[in-house]
């Protein structure tokens, strides 16, 4: 009877599933409060265009399509035959992406993502943000409820503070402060008792602790490692990626000691298997990383996500972010561009990308704000346990 | 300023919220409810209680799921305080909460009965029914 999970292949025994894989464009369309004129389809549409530019290819290159209108660009794009896989979300969809190129089947893929024109009824949350699950819809629930509860049990469990969860917040909404491309570009600087001083959403969210809604597209080419002689701009390459989930998001009590299978533990540390498979797969160790692209939806998460994935100890992650660690010039800058808290966040798929690209560029070195010197890996994440899921994905300079 | 903080006691919702939809498999819950009592479906192979009722046991597999009256008591596991309503038929505050139950499963439920002051963790809980729409009977807690 086999006892324990087969080891995830490493460098010594086979080559690296994504050695053949390179990041090769990435672009970020104008990212706007509201970008009338365009759909969520037609701002994907620029991106993607735009992502193909800056890695020196156009769409007759394109053999493949990932991630959110996959299926459409098809047809907008004037492409035919193309290969196309259909999960919208996200690091996964960059994942279909490599796989598509590392298992033979493209040598050019495409994934791209836009929100606009989706968030009309304001005197509601946004609609993406309002479970419909007949256990939870009418007790108003919405995803700042929902990582609240989260965040709560936290403090109730190591005493972690609001101060620390301002600490968060100021600190990305400062790096969207300075950062010309973020909507909130200007906005700022906060400290965290600007943060403590805005109005309360969801206790202990107050509203600069949460993402704001915004409206943008973004996009990222996948290409050959036989085609990298060709591009515009030196490629990133993918050192590992995994994704753990719970359960559906918003359909049950998403508490933090939910689940937990063995030696990976409860939702409360979701991310952290996706973050050992995504390092092991690099050959890394935590201490190999060099910034945290990591996804903010709230500024609990962060402190979460640094426990989970072995930056610091659990219940540490407060003290961890009094120390500075997360800000400029720290152990690990978080989410250098502002995040969902100010850079952007369009919808359910393009803020996704957009941590991903951003690590891409932090690898470039070519960030032109928060740049963190010579970074050779970034950790860049999806979700959080609000949503009982934690996506990962490591990329770095050199190929594995 | 709203009913709600009026009289400093967090009060059910008005019955124009949002009601579930029942399912196949959650019809029996909301019809228990609508009798004022609480069930829960629980594995009779295994033991294990399914946060979302199903045709089989999340655990082990087991087809062998029946509905347990619950007590309808437990605690206090973890609250949020909301002053943004997720629809505007929703009166602020109100508080969503995870109640750890007696039966040894979750659910989320409202709190009514106390005032903000009162929320604490671990904090005793007893269930309570009140109408929202499509005609169900919605569980709530308040301090037991």
């Amino acid at each position: 009877m086999r006892t324990s999970r087969p080891a995830t292949p490493t460098l010594s025994d086979v080559s690296h599933p994504y050695r053949n894989v390179a990041i090769a464009g990435v672009f970020n369309t104008v990212q706007a409060r509201s970008l009338p004129g365009h759909s969520s389809l037609s701002i994907a549409i620029e991106a993607a265009h735009g992502a193909l530019a800056d890695a020196g290819l156009t769409v007759h290159d394109v053999d493949g399509l990932a991630g959110q209108f996959a299926s459409e660009m098809g047809m907008m794009l004037g492409r035919g035959p193309v290969s196309r896989k259909l999960t919208s979300l996200g690091i996964p969809a960059i994942i279909d992406a490599a796989a598509m190129i590392a298992l033979g089947e493209c040598e050019v893929v495409v994934a791209a993502a836009g929100g606009a024109g989706i968030y009309t009824e304001r005197s509601s949350t946004a609609p993406w943000t309002r479970p419909t699950n007949e256990f939870v819809a009418s007790y108003g629930l919405f995803t700042a409820a929902e990582f609240a509860l989260i965040a709560r049990r936290h403090m109730v469990m190591y005493g972690t503070t609001e101060q620390q969860l301002a600490t968060v917040a100021a600190t990305i909404r400062n790096n969207g402060h300075v950062n010309p491309g973020a909507v909130f570009s200007g906005k700022g600087p906060f400290t965290a008792d600007d943060v403590l001083a805005s109005r309360m959403v969801a206790d202990p969210f107050h509203l600069l602790d949460c993402s704001m809604v915004s409206e943008g597209g973004c996009a990222l080419v996948l290409v050959h490692a036989d085609r990298v002689k060709d591009l515009r701009t030196p490629p990133a390459w993918i050192l590992g990626a995994a994704g753990d989930l719970y359960g559906p998001a918003y359909q049950v009590a998403p508490s933090f000691d939910l689940g937990g299978r063995g030696e990976f533990g409860p939702n409360g540390v979701v991310g952290r298997r996706a973050a050992q498979i995504s390092l092991r797969m690099g050959g890394l160790r935590v201490d190999d990383v060099d910034v945290g692209e990591f996804y903010d939806p709230f500024s609990f998460e962060i402190i979460r996500q640094l426990e989970a994935f072995g930056f610091c100890g659990e219940g540490e992650g407060g003290a961890f972010v009094d120390d500075g660690n997360i800000g400029p010039g720290g152990r690990l800058p978080v989410t250098t561009d502002g995040g969902t808290m100010s850079f952007s966040h369009a919808g359910i798929n393009a803020q996704q990308f957009q941590r991903v690209i951003r690590g891409v560029e932090q690898i470039r070195g070519t960030c032109q704000t928060m740049q963190v010197p010579d970074a050779h890996v970034a950790l860049c994440t999806n979700g959080g346990a609000g949503a009982l899921f934690t996506d990962v994905m490591v990329i770095g300079k050199e190929r594995p | 300023m709203t009913e709600q903080l009026d009289s400093g006691v967090l009060q059910p919702q008005p019955a124009t919220v949002p009601g579930p939809t029942p399912g196949i498999f959650s019809q029996p819950y909301w019809d228990a409810c609508a009798r004022g009592q609480l069930i829960y479906q629980q594995c009779a192979a295994c033991s294990a209680i399914n946060l979302l009722p199903g045709q089989r046991c999340a655990r082990c597999a087991s087809e062998d799921v029946a509905w347990q009256p619950s007590a309808g008591r437990g605690t206090l596991y973890s609250w949020t305080v909301v002053w943004r309503p997720q629809r505007p038929e929703f009166q602020v505050p109100y508080v969503p909460a995870i109640i750890d139950m007696a039966e040894g499963y979750r659910m989320i439920a409202g709190i009514i009965g106390c005032t903000l002051d009162d929320l604490r963790a671990e904090m005793p809980l007893q269930v309570e029914f009140h109408a929202v729409a499509n005609d169900i009977q919605l569980p709530y807690f308040r301090p037991a």
